[in-house]
Protein backbone atom coordinates (compact mmCIF):
# COMPACT_ATOMS: atom_id res chain seq x y z
CA UNK A 1 0.00 0.00 0.00
CA UNK A 2 1.94 3.04 -1.01
CA UNK A 3 -0.04 5.29 1.72
CA UNK A 4 0.19 3.06 4.28
CA UNK A 5 4.34 2.42 3.72
CA UNK A 6 5.63 5.71 4.55
CA UNK A 7 3.39 5.88 7.61
CA UNK A 8 4.97 2.51 9.11
CA UNK A 9 8.25 4.00 8.22
CA UNK A 10 7.87 6.80 10.57
CA UNK A 11 6.16 5.28 13.33
CA UNK A 12 8.88 2.22 13.27
CA UNK A 13 11.61 5.17 13.26
CA UNK A 14 9.75 6.66 15.98
CA UNK A 15 9.30 3.61 17.88
CA UNK A 16 13.41 3.50 17.41
CA UNK A 17 14.29 6.47 18.51
CA UNK A 18 12.07 5.83 21.90
CA UNK A 19 13.47 2.57 22.19
CA UNK A 20 17.64 4.53 22.23
CA UNK A 21 16.37 7.29 24.93
CA UNK A 22 15.44 4.77 27.05
CA UNK A 23 18.02 3.04 27.05
CA UNK A 24 20.11 5.88 26.79
CA UNK A 25 18.23 7.03 30.18
CA UNK A 26 18.57 3.56 31.92
CA UNK A 27 22.00 3.77 31.22
CA UNK A 28 22.42 7.40 32.37
CA UNK A 29 20.64 6.64 35.88
CA UNK A 30 22.47 3.19 36.52
CA UNK A 31 26.31 5.51 36.10
CA UNK A 32 24.29 8.00 38.32
CA UNK A 33 24.27 5.47 41.44
CA UNK A 34 27.34 3.77 40.48
CA UNK A 35 30.83 5.26 41.22
CA UNK A 36 32.73 6.66 39.43
CA UNK A 37 31.34 10.48 40.57
CA UNK A 38 33.29 13.45 38.92
CA UNK A 39 32.13 16.27 41.68
CA UNK A 40 34.37 19.02 40.79
CA UNK A 41 32.57 18.40 37.19
CA UNK A 42 28.88 17.78 38.99
CA UNK A 43 29.18 21.46 40.15
CA UNK A 44 30.97 23.10 37.03
CA UNK A 45 27.60 21.99 35.57
CA UNK A 46 25.77 23.13 38.63
CA UNK A 47 27.47 26.34 38.14
CA UNK A 48 26.91 26.41 34.02
CA UNK A 49 22.74 25.48 34.48
CA UNK A 50 22.04 26.44 37.04
CA UNK A 51 23.60 30.16 38.21
CA UNK A 52 23.98 31.43 34.70
CA UNK A 53 20.08 30.90 34.20
CA UNK A 54 19.20 32.30 37.32
CA UNK A 55 18.93 36.08 34.93
CA UNK A 56 16.59 34.30 32.36
CA UNK A 57 14.62 32.51 34.67
CA UNK A 58 14.36 35.92 36.90
CA UNK A 59 13.15 38.18 34.39
CA UNK A 60 11.27 35.19 32.78
CA UNK A 61 8.85 34.42 36.45
CA UNK A 62 9.12 37.96 37.33
CA UNK A 63 7.05 39.50 34.07
CA UNK A 64 4.83 36.36 34.36
CA UNK A 65 3.94 37.31 37.87
CA UNK A 66 3.52 40.75 36.73
CA UNK A 67 1.53 40.13 33.92
CA UNK A 68 -0.52 37.68 35.60
CA UNK A 69 -1.79 40.18 38.12
CA UNK A 70 -3.24 42.27 35.60
CA UNK A 71 -5.02 39.80 33.44
CA UNK A 72 -6.27 38.17 36.53
CA UNK A 73 -7.23 41.47 37.61
CA UNK A 74 -9.11 42.37 34.57
CA UNK A 75 -11.10 39.46 33.93
CA UNK A 76 -12.18 39.02 37.89
CA UNK A 77 -13.37 42.36 38.07
CA UNK A 78 -16.15 41.70 35.68
CA UNK A 79 -17.76 39.43 38.61
CA UNK A 80 -16.30 41.50 41.57
CA UNK A 81 -13.49 38.92 42.19
CA UNK A 82 -10.60 41.12 42.19
CA UNK A 83 -9.38 39.67 45.77
CA UNK A 84 -8.56 36.40 44.39
CA UNK A 85 -6.11 37.97 42.32
CA UNK A 86 -3.23 37.07 45.16
CA UNK A 87 -3.86 33.93 45.33
CA UNK A 88 -4.87 33.16 41.43
CA UNK A 89 -1.10 34.75 41.13
CA UNK A 90 0.75 32.55 43.87
CA UNK A 91 -1.52 28.94 42.89
CA UNK A 92 -0.22 29.73 39.33
CA UNK A 93 3.45 30.51 39.34
CA UNK A 94 4.16 27.95 42.07
CA UNK A 95 2.11 25.21 40.49
CA UNK A 96 2.51 26.17 36.51
CA UNK A 97 4.08 28.86 34.96
CA UNK A 98 7.23 28.72 37.74
CA UNK A 99 7.99 25.05 36.33
CA UNK A 100 6.87 25.42 33.38
CA UNK A 101 8.59 28.84 32.10
CA UNK A 102 11.47 28.06 33.92
CA UNK A 103 12.05 24.64 32.04
CA UNK A 104 11.35 25.62 28.47
CA UNK A 105 14.02 28.94 28.92
CA UNK A 106 16.74 26.18 30.59
CA UNK A 107 15.77 23.88 27.78
CA UNK A 108 16.96 26.67 24.97
CA UNK A 109 19.64 28.28 26.78
CA UNK A 110 20.79 24.58 28.52
CA UNK A 111 19.88 22.28 26.38
CA UNK A 112 21.35 23.55 23.27
CA UNK A 113 24.51 24.80 24.78
CA UNK A 114 25.35 20.43 25.58
CA UNK A 115 23.81 19.14 23.06
CA UNK A 116 26.51 21.43 20.65
CA UNK A 117 29.24 20.75 23.36
CA UNK A 118 28.90 17.08 23.38
CA UNK A 119 28.08 16.36 19.36
CA UNK A 120 31.55 18.65 18.50
CA UNK A 121 33.04 16.35 21.18
CA UNK A 122 31.43 13.51 19.07
CA UNK A 123 32.57 14.69 15.58
CA UNK A 124 36.51 16.06 16.57
CA UNK A 125 36.70 12.20 18.33
CA UNK A 126 36.97 13.75 21.68
CA UNK A 127 34.49 11.05 23.12
CA UNK A 128 36.85 8.51 21.68
CA UNK A 129 39.88 9.90 22.89
CA UNK A 130 38.08 9.85 26.40
CA UNK A 131 37.26 6.22 26.50
CA UNK A 132 41.03 5.48 25.06
CA UNK A 133 42.20 7.59 27.85
CA UNK A 134 40.37 5.24 30.44
CA UNK A 135 37.37 7.63 31.03
CA UNK A 136 33.91 6.46 31.11
CA UNK A 137 32.30 9.22 28.77
CA UNK A 138 28.57 8.45 30.42
CA UNK A 139 30.07 9.02 33.67
CA UNK A 140 32.53 11.98 32.89
CA UNK A 141 29.79 14.09 29.93
CA UNK A 142 26.30 13.11 30.96
CA UNK A 143 26.08 12.44 34.40
CA UNK A 144 27.40 15.45 36.07
CA UNK A 145 25.18 17.54 33.68
CA UNK A 146 21.67 15.37 34.50
CA UNK A 147 22.65 15.55 38.27
CA UNK A 148 23.09 19.16 37.97
CA UNK A 149 19.94 19.69 35.74
CA UNK A 150 18.11 17.40 38.57
CA UNK A 151 19.46 19.26 41.94
CA UNK A 152 19.71 22.79 40.32
CA UNK A 153 15.84 23.31 38.31
CA UNK A 154 14.01 23.05 41.58
CA UNK A 155 16.34 25.82 43.16
CA UNK A 156 15.98 27.66 39.80
CA UNK A 157 12.49 27.61 40.11
CA UNK A 158 12.11 27.84 44.24
CA UNK A 159 13.56 31.35 43.70
CA UNK A 160 11.38 31.85 40.33
CA UNK A 161 8.41 31.36 42.71
CA UNK A 162 9.19 33.72 44.63
CA UNK A 163 10.16 36.08 42.09
CA UNK A 164 7.10 35.57 40.39
CA UNK A 165 4.72 36.74 43.14
CA UNK A 166 6.88 39.61 44.07
CA UNK A 167 6.19 40.54 40.05
CA UNK A 168 2.30 40.21 41.37
CA UNK A 169 2.48 42.40 44.38
CA UNK A 170 4.62 45.14 43.09
CA UNK A 171 1.54 45.62 40.07
CA UNK A 172 -0.96 44.35 42.42
CA UNK A 173 0.11 47.27 45.17
CA UNK A 174 1.50 49.92 42.78
CA UNK A 175 -0.59 49.71 39.76
CA UNK A 176 -4.15 48.13 41.33
CA UNK A 177 -4.19 49.89 44.62
CA UNK A 178 -4.05 47.06 46.72
CA UNK A 179 -3.66 47.23 50.13
CA UNK A 180 0.54 45.88 50.30
CA UNK A 181 -0.57 43.74 54.14
CA UNK A 182 -3.94 42.12 52.39
CA UNK A 183 -2.23 41.26 49.48
CA UNK A 184 0.53 39.38 51.59
CA UNK A 185 -1.85 37.57 53.58
CA UNK A 186 -4.18 36.91 50.39
CA UNK A 187 -1.08 35.35 49.19
CA UNK A 188 -0.59 32.93 51.64
CA UNK A 189 -4.21 32.03 53.29
CA UNK A 190 -4.82 29.94 50.06
CA UNK A 191 -1.33 28.20 49.25
CA UNK A 192 -0.40 24.95 50.63
CA UNK A 193 2.56 22.61 50.60
CA UNK A 194 1.51 20.72 48.02
CA UNK A 195 1.47 23.69 45.62
CA UNK A 196 5.19 24.44 46.26
CA UNK A 197 6.30 21.04 46.57
CA UNK A 198 4.45 19.39 43.33
CA UNK A 199 6.41 22.55 41.36
CA UNK A 200 9.59 21.87 42.48
CA UNK A 201 8.94 17.90 42.12
CA UNK A 202 8.12 18.92 38.20
CA UNK A 203 10.84 21.21 37.95
CA UNK A 204 12.97 18.40 38.73
CA UNK A 205 11.62 16.19 36.12
CA UNK A 206 12.17 19.08 33.60
CA UNK A 207 15.76 18.97 34.69
CA UNK A 208 16.16 15.30 34.29
CA UNK A 209 14.90 15.84 30.65
CA UNK A 210 16.46 19.10 29.26
CA UNK A 211 20.03 17.20 30.21
CA UNK A 212 19.03 14.03 29.01
CA UNK A 213 17.70 15.09 25.71
CA UNK A 214 20.76 17.86 25.46
CA UNK A 215 23.34 14.54 26.30
CA UNK A 216 21.75 12.02 24.19
CA UNK A 217 21.24 14.26 20.76
CA UNK A 218 25.08 15.41 21.29
CA UNK A 219 25.94 12.30 22.35
CA UNK A 220 24.46 10.39 19.01
CA UNK A 221 24.93 13.54 16.86
CA UNK A 222 26.79 12.80 13.19
CA UNK A 223 27.83 14.29 10.23
CA UNK A 224 30.05 17.42 10.93
CA UNK A 225 28.80 20.87 11.47
CA UNK A 226 25.32 20.05 10.20
CA UNK A 227 24.82 16.98 12.57
CA UNK A 228 25.72 19.20 15.32
CA UNK A 229 23.29 22.08 14.05
CA UNK A 230 20.67 19.18 13.88
CA UNK A 231 21.74 17.76 17.53
CA UNK A 232 20.89 21.40 19.05
CA UNK A 233 17.81 22.12 17.31
CA UNK A 234 16.48 18.66 18.45
CA UNK A 235 17.78 18.82 21.81
CA UNK A 236 15.66 22.05 22.19
CA UNK A 237 12.11 20.71 20.25
CA UNK A 238 12.64 17.32 22.20
CA UNK A 239 12.75 18.40 25.87
CA UNK A 240 10.63 21.33 25.23
CA UNK A 241 7.58 18.84 23.95
CA UNK A 242 8.56 16.21 26.92
CA UNK A 243 8.38 18.75 29.33
CA UNK A 244 4.64 19.90 28.02
CA UNK A 245 3.87 16.69 28.38
CA UNK A 246 5.29 15.58 31.46
CA UNK A 247 4.10 18.40 32.89
CA UNK A 248 0.43 17.06 32.69
CA UNK A 249 1.51 13.24 33.70
CA UNK A 250 3.05 15.32 36.62
CA UNK A 251 -0.47 17.46 37.31
CA UNK A 252 -2.71 14.48 36.86
CA UNK A 253 -0.53 13.13 39.59
CA UNK A 254 -0.29 15.23 42.56
CA UNK A 255 -3.94 16.53 41.91
CA UNK A 256 -6.15 14.50 40.03
CA UNK A 257 -7.63 11.45 42.44
CA UNK B 1 58.55 -13.65 27.95
CA UNK B 2 56.05 -15.50 25.52
CA UNK B 3 56.64 -14.89 21.54
CA UNK B 4 52.73 -14.18 21.70
CA UNK B 5 52.48 -11.00 19.26
CA UNK B 6 51.01 -8.12 21.21
CA UNK B 7 48.30 -7.12 18.67
CA UNK B 8 47.38 -10.08 17.02
CA UNK B 9 44.28 -9.30 14.22
CA UNK B 10 42.60 -12.80 13.00
CA UNK B 11 40.00 -12.74 10.29
CA UNK B 12 38.44 -9.37 11.28
CA UNK B 13 35.13 -8.40 9.68
CA UNK B 14 32.97 -5.40 9.99
CA UNK B 15 30.33 -3.69 7.58
CA UNK B 16 27.86 -1.09 8.15
CA UNK B 17 24.35 -1.79 6.68
CA UNK B 18 25.28 -3.52 3.42
CA UNK B 19 28.29 -2.03 3.17
CA UNK B 20 31.32 -4.33 4.35
CA UNK B 21 33.72 -2.64 5.58
CA UNK B 22 36.41 -5.31 6.83
CA UNK B 23 36.47 -8.47 4.89
CA UNK B 24 38.99 -10.31 6.76
CA UNK B 25 41.72 -8.81 8.03
CA UNK B 26 44.76 -10.32 9.28
CA UNK B 27 47.65 -8.88 10.92
CA UNK B 28 49.87 -9.57 13.82
CA UNK B 29 52.17 -6.60 15.19
CA UNK B 30 54.83 -8.09 17.73
CA UNK B 31 56.43 -6.58 20.63
CA UNK B 32 58.72 -3.33 19.89
CA UNK B 33 57.90 -3.75 16.34
CA UNK B 34 56.37 -0.48 14.38
CA UNK B 35 53.84 -1.37 11.43
CA UNK B 36 51.99 1.02 9.05
CA UNK B 37 49.01 0.10 7.50
CA UNK B 38 48.52 1.98 4.57
CA UNK B 39 45.16 2.29 1.84
CA UNK B 40 43.57 4.83 0.30
CA UNK B 41 40.56 6.71 1.53
CA UNK B 42 37.00 4.78 2.48
CA UNK B 43 39.52 1.04 2.56
CA UNK B 44 38.58 0.13 6.15
CA UNK B 45 42.57 1.65 7.65
CA UNK B 46 40.47 3.88 10.67
CA UNK B 47 37.44 0.92 11.34
CA UNK B 48 40.72 -1.20 11.77
CA UNK B 49 41.96 0.61 14.43
CA UNK B 50 38.33 1.27 16.07
CA UNK B 51 38.07 -2.15 16.50
CA UNK B 52 41.46 -2.99 18.15
CA UNK B 53 40.76 0.13 20.49
CA UNK B 54 37.29 -1.10 21.09
CA UNK B 55 35.38 1.78 19.74
CA UNK B 56 33.77 -0.42 17.45
CA UNK B 57 32.47 -4.16 17.94
CA UNK B 58 33.61 -6.24 14.52
CA UNK B 59 31.16 -8.31 13.52
CA UNK B 60 33.22 -11.29 13.60
CA UNK B 61 36.85 -12.12 14.10
CA UNK B 62 39.27 -11.87 16.61
CA UNK B 63 41.36 -9.24 18.28
CA UNK B 64 44.23 -10.35 21.02
CA UNK B 65 46.23 -8.01 22.94
CA UNK B 66 48.96 -9.59 24.65
CA UNK B 67 47.24 -12.74 24.18
CA UNK B 68 44.16 -11.50 25.65
CA UNK B 69 40.94 -11.91 23.51
CA UNK B 70 39.21 -8.54 23.54
CA UNK B 71 35.95 -9.52 20.91
CA UNK B 72 33.15 -9.84 23.39
CA UNK B 73 35.66 -8.98 26.55
CA UNK B 74 34.22 -7.74 29.33
CA UNK B 75 34.97 -3.92 30.95
CA UNK B 76 38.21 -5.13 33.47
CA UNK B 77 39.62 -6.56 30.47
CA UNK B 78 39.10 -3.38 28.53
CA UNK B 79 40.11 -1.05 30.99
CA UNK B 80 43.25 -3.21 31.39
CA UNK B 81 43.86 -3.26 27.72
CA UNK B 82 43.54 0.33 27.67
CA UNK B 83 45.77 1.19 30.31
CA UNK B 84 48.79 -0.06 28.22
CA UNK B 85 47.61 1.94 25.39
CA UNK B 86 48.09 5.47 23.68
CA UNK B 87 46.36 6.89 21.01
CA UNK B 88 47.31 9.87 18.46
CA UNK B 89 43.68 10.83 17.04
CA UNK B 90 43.74 12.07 13.48
CA UNK B 91 42.83 15.61 14.69
CA UNK B 92 44.49 15.69 17.75
CA UNK B 93 41.11 15.25 19.73
CA UNK B 94 42.18 17.35 22.81
CA UNK B 95 39.59 18.65 25.38
CA UNK B 96 38.41 22.05 24.59
CA UNK B 97 37.68 22.71 28.19
CA UNK B 98 40.61 21.94 29.42
CA UNK B 99 44.09 23.60 29.19
CA UNK B 100 46.62 21.89 27.40
CA UNK B 101 48.44 20.38 30.58
CA UNK B 102 45.29 18.78 31.53
CA UNK B 103 44.76 17.28 28.50
CA UNK B 104 48.37 15.66 28.52
CA UNK B 105 47.89 14.47 31.88
CA UNK B 106 44.20 13.26 31.62
CA UNK B 107 45.37 9.68 31.24
CA UNK B 108 47.90 9.94 34.50
CA UNK B 109 44.74 11.75 36.44
CA UNK B 110 41.45 9.93 35.62
CA UNK B 111 42.65 7.26 34.25
CA UNK B 112 45.89 6.08 37.02
CA UNK B 113 44.16 8.38 40.29
CA UNK B 114 47.81 10.43 39.70
CA UNK B 115 47.93 13.58 42.00
CA UNK B 116 47.02 16.76 40.02
CA UNK B 117 50.94 18.63 41.55
CA UNK B 118 52.70 15.16 40.18
CA UNK B 119 50.89 15.02 37.07
CA UNK B 120 51.41 18.60 36.15
CA UNK B 121 55.42 17.91 36.47
CA UNK B 122 54.73 14.93 33.82
CA UNK B 123 53.04 16.95 31.78
CA UNK B 124 55.25 19.19 31.53
CA UNK B 125 58.37 16.62 31.04
CA UNK B 126 56.06 15.43 28.15
CA UNK B 127 55.86 18.93 26.35
CA UNK B 128 59.31 19.34 26.62
CA UNK B 129 59.55 15.54 24.97
CA UNK B 130 57.72 16.84 22.03
CA UNK B 131 59.89 20.23 22.20
CA UNK B 132 56.68 22.60 23.89
CA UNK B 133 57.81 24.86 26.73
CA UNK B 134 56.21 24.92 29.61
CA UNK B 135 54.69 28.32 28.71
CA UNK B 136 52.17 26.52 26.99
CA UNK B 137 50.82 24.76 29.75
CA UNK B 138 48.19 26.62 30.44
CA UNK B 139 46.78 27.75 27.18
CA UNK B 140 43.63 26.23 25.41
CA UNK B 141 43.89 24.00 22.99
CA UNK B 142 41.94 26.25 20.58
CA UNK B 143 44.90 28.55 20.85
CA UNK B 144 47.20 26.23 18.99
CA UNK B 145 48.54 25.92 15.52
CA UNK B 146 47.48 22.43 13.77
CA UNK B 147 50.99 21.08 14.39
CA UNK B 148 51.42 21.97 17.96
CA UNK B 149 47.96 20.14 18.74
CA UNK B 150 49.47 17.19 16.64
CA UNK B 151 52.66 17.43 19.19
CA UNK B 152 50.13 18.02 22.11
CA UNK B 153 48.47 14.99 21.20
CA UNK B 154 51.29 13.06 21.13
CA UNK B 155 52.73 13.73 24.77
CA UNK B 156 49.18 12.72 25.65
CA UNK B 157 49.28 9.60 23.79
CA UNK B 158 53.13 9.08 25.50
CA UNK B 159 52.13 10.56 28.74
CA UNK B 160 51.33 7.12 30.67
CA UNK B 161 54.14 5.26 29.27
CA UNK B 162 52.22 2.98 27.07
CA UNK B 163 53.24 -0.46 25.84
CA UNK B 164 51.39 -0.56 22.65
CA UNK B 165 50.82 3.12 20.68
CA UNK B 166 48.44 3.88 18.16
CA UNK B 167 48.45 6.64 15.44
CA UNK B 168 45.77 7.57 13.12
CA UNK B 169 47.12 9.33 10.05
CA UNK B 170 49.51 11.55 12.45
CA UNK B 171 50.54 13.61 9.33
CA UNK B 172 47.40 14.56 7.78
CA UNK B 173 46.16 18.08 8.07
CA UNK B 174 49.89 19.68 8.45
CA UNK B 175 52.40 20.82 6.20
CA UNK B 176 55.12 18.65 5.55
CA UNK B 177 58.00 20.40 7.30
CA UNK B 178 56.26 19.81 10.28
CA UNK B 179 55.03 16.20 9.41
CA UNK B 180 58.32 15.50 9.18
CA UNK B 181 58.84 16.91 12.38
CA UNK B 182 55.77 14.53 14.01
CA UNK B 183 57.64 11.81 12.24
CA UNK B 184 60.71 11.96 14.11
CA UNK B 185 58.66 13.06 17.08
CA UNK B 186 56.79 9.27 17.18
CA UNK B 187 60.07 7.46 16.16
CA UNK B 188 61.98 8.83 19.22
CA UNK B 189 59.18 8.86 21.61
CA UNK B 190 58.12 5.26 20.47
CA UNK B 191 61.89 4.05 20.98
CA UNK B 192 62.49 5.80 24.23
CA UNK B 193 59.52 3.70 25.73
CA UNK B 194 60.56 0.64 23.81
CA UNK B 195 56.54 0.33 22.66
CA UNK B 196 54.98 -1.57 19.64
CA UNK B 197 53.10 0.78 17.56
CA UNK B 198 49.94 0.47 15.04
CA UNK B 199 49.94 3.58 12.30
CA UNK B 200 47.42 4.13 10.18
CA UNK B 201 48.42 6.32 6.91
CA UNK B 202 48.21 7.06 3.52
CA UNK B 203 51.50 9.11 3.33
CA UNK B 204 54.12 7.19 2.20
CA UNK B 205 57.15 9.40 3.36
CA UNK B 206 55.38 8.70 6.92
CA UNK B 207 55.21 5.28 6.93
CA UNK B 208 58.43 4.21 5.34
CA UNK B 209 59.86 6.87 8.33
CA UNK B 210 57.98 5.18 11.59
CA UNK B 211 57.26 1.50 10.31
CA UNK B 212 59.58 -1.64 10.28
CA UNK B 213 56.92 -3.21 8.30
CA UNK B 214 54.30 -1.95 6.10
CA UNK B 215 50.32 -4.02 5.84
CA UNK B 216 48.14 -2.47 2.73
CA UNK B 217 44.84 -2.81 3.27
CA UNK B 218 42.61 -2.66 0.40
CA UNK B 219 39.00 -3.38 0.29
CA UNK B 220 38.77 -4.78 3.66
CA UNK B 221 41.62 -7.02 3.05
CA UNK B 222 45.32 -6.51 3.89
CA UNK B 223 46.62 -7.72 -0.04
CA UNK B 224 50.33 -7.32 1.06
CA UNK B 225 52.47 -7.15 4.40
CA UNK B 226 56.15 -6.83 4.71
CA UNK B 227 59.53 -4.74 5.93
CA UNK B 228 59.63 -1.17 4.59
CA UNK B 229 62.66 -1.75 2.51
CA UNK B 230 60.48 -4.81 0.28
CA UNK B 231 57.91 -2.23 -0.44
CA UNK B 232 59.41 -0.81 -3.71
CA UNK B 233 60.64 -4.29 -4.79
CA UNK B 234 57.46 -5.65 -4.33
CA UNK B 235 55.50 -7.52 -7.33
CA UNK B 236 51.89 -6.37 -6.14
CA UNK B 237 50.47 -3.99 -8.94
CA UNK B 238 47.90 -2.78 -6.20
CA UNK B 239 50.95 -1.74 -3.90
CA UNK B 240 53.02 0.19 -6.79
CA UNK B 241 49.83 2.00 -7.88
CA UNK B 242 49.49 3.11 -4.57
CA UNK B 243 52.76 4.18 -4.02
CA UNK B 244 53.51 5.71 -7.24
CA UNK B 245 50.57 7.53 -7.16
CA UNK B 246 49.37 7.06 -11.30
CA UNK B 247 45.10 6.94 -11.47
CA UNK B 248 45.92 4.30 -14.28
CA UNK B 249 46.04 0.58 -12.38
CA UNK B 250 44.15 -2.59 -11.10
CA UNK B 251 43.12 -0.36 -8.00
CA UNK B 252 39.28 0.31 -8.19
CA UNK B 253 39.57 4.28 -7.19
CA UNK B 254 35.59 5.17 -7.43
CA UNK B 255 35.96 7.79 -9.42
CA UNK B 256 33.66 8.43 -12.50
CA UNK B 257 35.58 9.09 -15.74
CA UNK B 258 35.62 13.40 -15.96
Amino acid sequence: MPILAPIGRVFLAFLAVVGRVTVFAAKTLLHCVTPRFYFRLILKQMCEIGYFSLPVVAMTTLFAGMVLALQSYSGFSRFSAESAVATVVVISITRELGPVLAGLMVAGRVGAAIAAEIGTMRVTEQIDALVTLSTNPFKYLVVPRVLAGLVTLPILVFIGDILGVLGGYMVGVNKLSFNSGAYIQNTFQYLETLDVVSGLVKAAVFGFIITLMGCYQGYYSRGGAQGVGQATTNAVVSSSILILISNYIVTELFFVR
Amino acid sequence: MSNSPKISLTDLHKGFGTKKVLQGVNLDVAAGESVAIIGGSGTGKSVTLKCVLGLLTPDSGSVKIDGVEMVGAGRNAQDAMLAKTGMLFQGAALFDSLPVWENVAFGLIEGQGTDRKKAYDIAIARLADVGLGAEMADMSPASLSGGMQKRVGLARAIATQPEILFFDEPTTGIDPIMGDVINDLIVKCTRELGACALTITHDMASARKIADRIAFLYQGKIIWDGPVADVENSDNPYLQQFISGNTEGPLDLDLKHL
